[in-house]
């Protein structure tokens, strides 16, 4: 199949190694990716904030870098993010209708009905739930909002992750509750933001999980953050320093793991991939917190 | 927002000598307190609130979810609920004027009321005209809206919530903080102290042990049912076909009000109508598993105008607007008036579950106050925002009302109206003209990279300046990488060899873009 790519905004800014996890993924499943360079951001941070109309250009310019997939020129979109596809689906049309663009609100609309989130698009397009992953590590999984509520996605994700070789997953409590991202949310509700990330944080971290993952970076950076600073601040570790906290992982990252190509951090000068002293699994199971850095 | 004055209620402060941190009862019951996440604030640094609401609507969200999950239609009926209400909303004024035809025909007498102060009135007439100076109430969030019981206070009448958290709210001087449960803010402990402070006949050795606190209010209520002449309620259902009204509630005060005084004063909201008898089938299964996680509702009251020597001999209903045919009016908007008040959205709300009802500033709290109190004011406010848009709300709707797209319109309005504010406009200009264009997009990409300055040696940022703060005061951020992702598709597709059609030299704008050609065919 030939599928295009929409890496989404923050995707191609912040968090490279989701979209690059995507090619290398379908690539080693036998498929076309193609990435449409005229592609920048589907308009969710400025529909959800309320800039509808300033929203309109940006919604326009997606829809005319993946209008070749309403011609048949591709087979379909995939997007590594579940809220950036509901917003495709949901609301890309919506808006160009209001503004009063009719025929491009209809070629959005061709465009979304051949749009999948990356679960959707494994499952139900592509047919396969075990990509021949291998990602032998503790992790847990926090389903996205979007994913759950706004798409339906169900327990694609889990089921993919179900397959994958050596991978140990750890239910993670109150899984469904929101972290308290909610885009523009998280600045302009700030102390309550806060509040739902800290109960996602302790959750997070009562797995014992080395890695969290998701299917939306979004909330991964904003839960990532929270796991980072909770452990600066020592709340977690029992000595209080030195403990790497848990990693977030984009589901696609895991997906694309292999015995030749296993996951590497994508940023080793950071914190988070400093080794520290000592050797060891970089996760414990039942529950207790890893204390020391991942071999790989 | 402007913080808004609150008014004193009589039975507030002086009334014991223990004073009870609640809400005082503001002046206007639909937009009271400072601005939400100012309120919000407030709210967060009370951990006893926080503990309380946790725990009570962790409660009630399992109990809903096993009396909706053993039920095999419960899609089905959620839809008849929403078809059924946009048929209301799609002919209400002549299913109002067939409600006010047949309550006429059945001995009531019918008023309307274009707003609170008009409704207040109405009721205050009614209640002196019998020579009263005691009403007892019926839990009703109609009356809460327009500020009934203080504006009965006004003209001399006392007003006595007979609902137990009802009362404990009123006792307290205090303002509901939930649909459902207004006490929901109160453990039980508290709820000793303010019954042995106000009640007045409250034993003196009063535990908090809930069936005796139970049994306290009990005994208070159960004089006032015996005394009072008038009564007064709100609806849960209006049915047009028959002029029947319907109250559901749990506790039988609501019986005793509707049954033992000689009049009945009803005041509903426009909404609450149904068209016929026969849709009551579809509701009274909907609520009570919504609402209180119960399979059927322990008392449903049903009563058509007059019956000679059987209830109150005189019956009321006022029909109250207060901002509904606004409401009305705006297509996007008006699936709010949908609500039946069971308040699920409130307890599986993860913003409602950390803040309360007091937040809010509104009788209306949680998402359906988030997006029912500003249409129904009509005036800017910050509650569309008070939301994370996770959805939770919808999925739980009996009526599947579309809470997250409601607030996300209702944010398009407060921009469109110039009360977003001009930082934020600015920025989401800016954003705009960088994000609908590919190669601009990725200059701006590639220079994100000078951000990596930011970062401690550990690579992570935990500082922002500015408006950033407001996200490192609580969360780090990683920094931004080396290369974006098309920098390194640029790499990726140069070792691939150059296949055709696939975004051949992404990095570089100036060479025509196959994702872009499309442009001409359009």
């Amino acid at each position: 199949m030939r599928i295009a790519l929409a890496a989404t905004c923050l995707g191609d800014a912040m968090f490279p190694q989701a979209p690059t996890a995507v090619v290398r993924l379908l690539e080693r499943l036998g498929h076309t990716v193609v990435v449409p360079a005229g592609q920048a951001c589907c308009g969710q941070m400025h529909v959800n904030t309320g800039y509808q109309r300033e929203a309109v250009p940006v919604i326009r310019n997606h829809v005319r870098a993946f209008a070749p997939v309403a011609d048949g020129e591709w087979d379909a979109v995939v997007v590594p993010s579940g809220s950036c596809t509901g917003s495709i689906r949901h609301q890309q049309a919506m808006v160009l209708d209001r503004a009063g663009l009719g025929a491009e609100a209809r070629t959005a609309t061709a465009v979304a009905a051949r749009t999948y989130e990356l679960s959707e698009l494994l499952i139900d397009v592509l047919g396969v739930t075990d990509v021949g992953a291998w990602f032998p590590h503790r992790v847990t999984y926090h389903p996205t909002c979007h994913s759950l509520r706004m798409l339906g996605v169900g327990d694609r994700p889990l089921r993919l992750l179900r397959a994958v070789e050596g991978i140990d997953l750890a239910e993670l409590p109150g899984a469904e509750g929101c972290c308290g991202f909610g885009g523009t949310f998280a600045v302009k509700n700030a102390d309550t933001s806060a509040a739902m990330l800290a109960d996602k944080v302790r959750a997070v971290e009562s797995t014992g999980a080395g890695y969290l993952t998701a299917g939306d970076y979004s909330c991964l950076m904003h839960i990532g953050g929270g796991l980072s600073r909770s452990c600066r601040s020592g709340t977690t570790a029992d000595d209080g320093r030195g403990v790497p906290p848990v990693r977030t992982v984009h589901l696609a990252e895991i997906l694309a793991s292999t015995h030749e190509m296993p996951w590497s951090d994508p940023d080793p000068g950071g914190r988070r991939g400093r080794s520290l002293p000592g050797t060891g699994a970089h996760e414990q199971a039942g529950g207790s917190r890893h204390t020391t850095e991942v071999a790989r | 927002m402007n913080a808004r004055p609150a008014r004193t209620s009589s039975s507030d402060a002086k009334a014991g000598n223990v004073t009870f941190l609640g809400m005082p009862t503001p002046a206007d019951p639909l937009r009271w307190g400072p601005s939400f996440p100012d309120a919000a604030r407030r709210e967060l640094g009370n951990e006893q609130l926080r503990r309380n609401l946790g725990h009570a609507t962790a409660t009630i969200r399992a109990k809903r979810a096993a009396v909706v999950g053993e039920v095999p239609d419960w899609e089905a009926l959620r839809d008849a609920g929403s078809a059924l209400k946009t048929q209301v909303m799609d002919n209400l004024p002549e299913l109002l004027q067939e409600l006010e035809r047949n309550v006429t025909a059945r001995g009531g007498v019918v008023h309307w009321a274009r707003d609170a102060a008009e409704a207040n009135r109405i009721v205050a007439d009614l209640v002196q005209a019998k020579g009263a100076t005691e009403v007892v109430k019926v839990k009703s969030m109609a009356t809460q809206e327009i500020g009934l019981n203080e504006a009965l206070e006004e003209e001399g009448i006392h007003a006595t919530e007979t609902d137990l958290a009802e009362l404990i709210v009123q006792l307290a001087g205090d303002m509901p903080s939930h649909i459902l449960v207004p006490a929901i803010h109160r453990n039980r402990a508290e709820i000793r102290d303010i019954f042995t402070a106000r009640m007045g006949d409250a034993p003196p050795d009063l535990s908090d042990v809930p069936r005796e606190l139970a049994m306290a209010a009990r005994a208070h209520l159960r004089r006032k049912f015996l005394s009072a002449k008038v009564a007064v309620s709100g609806a849960n259902f209006g049915v047009a076909e028959t002029g029947t009204l319907s109250v559901v509630e749990s506790e039988g005060n609501g019986r005793m009000c509707l049954t033992l005084p000689e009049t009945l004063i009803t005041v509903m909201g426009i909404e609450k109508l149904i068209p016929r008898f026969q849709d009551l089938e579809v509701f009274l299964q909907l609520l009570p598993r919504s609402s209180t996680g119960e399979r059927m509702n322990p008392y449903t009251s049903m009563w058509t105008g007059v019956t000679p020597g059987d209830g109150p001999q005189e019956f009321h209903l006022i029909l109250l607007d207060n901002g509904r045919t606004r409401v009305l009016a705006d297509e996007a908007g008006r699936s709010a008036l949908h609500c039946i008040r069971c308040s699920a959205c409130l307890n599986v709300c993860p913003v409602y579950e950390r803040v309360g009802g007091h937040a809010y500033g509104s009788v209306y709290p949680g998402p359906i106050g988030a997006i029912l109190t500003p249409q129904l004011t009509g005036e800017p406010s910050d509650l569309p925002y008070a939301s994370t848009l996770c959805g939770a709300c919808y999925e739980v709707c009996p009526v599947k009302i579309d809470i997250p797209s409601i607030l996300v319109d209702l944010r398009a309005r407060e921009v469109e109206s110039g009360h977003a504010g001009k930082g934020w406009g600015a920025a989401m200009k800016a954003a705009a003209t960088v994000m609908s264009d590919g190669a601009r997009f990725r200059r701006a990409a590639g220079l994100g990279r000078a951000g990596r300055v930011l970062a401690g040696k550990d690579g992570t940022i935990t500082r922002l300046p500015g408006p950033g703060a407001a996200w490192t005061d609580s969360r780090d951020l990683p920094r931004p990488p080396k290369q974006t992702f098309h920098g390194w598709w640029a790499d990726h597709e140069k070792a691939a060899g150059t296949e055709a059609g696939s975004g051949t030299e992404p990095g570089t704008e100036a060479k025509p873009e196959p994702g872009t050609g499309t442009e001409e065919e359009r």
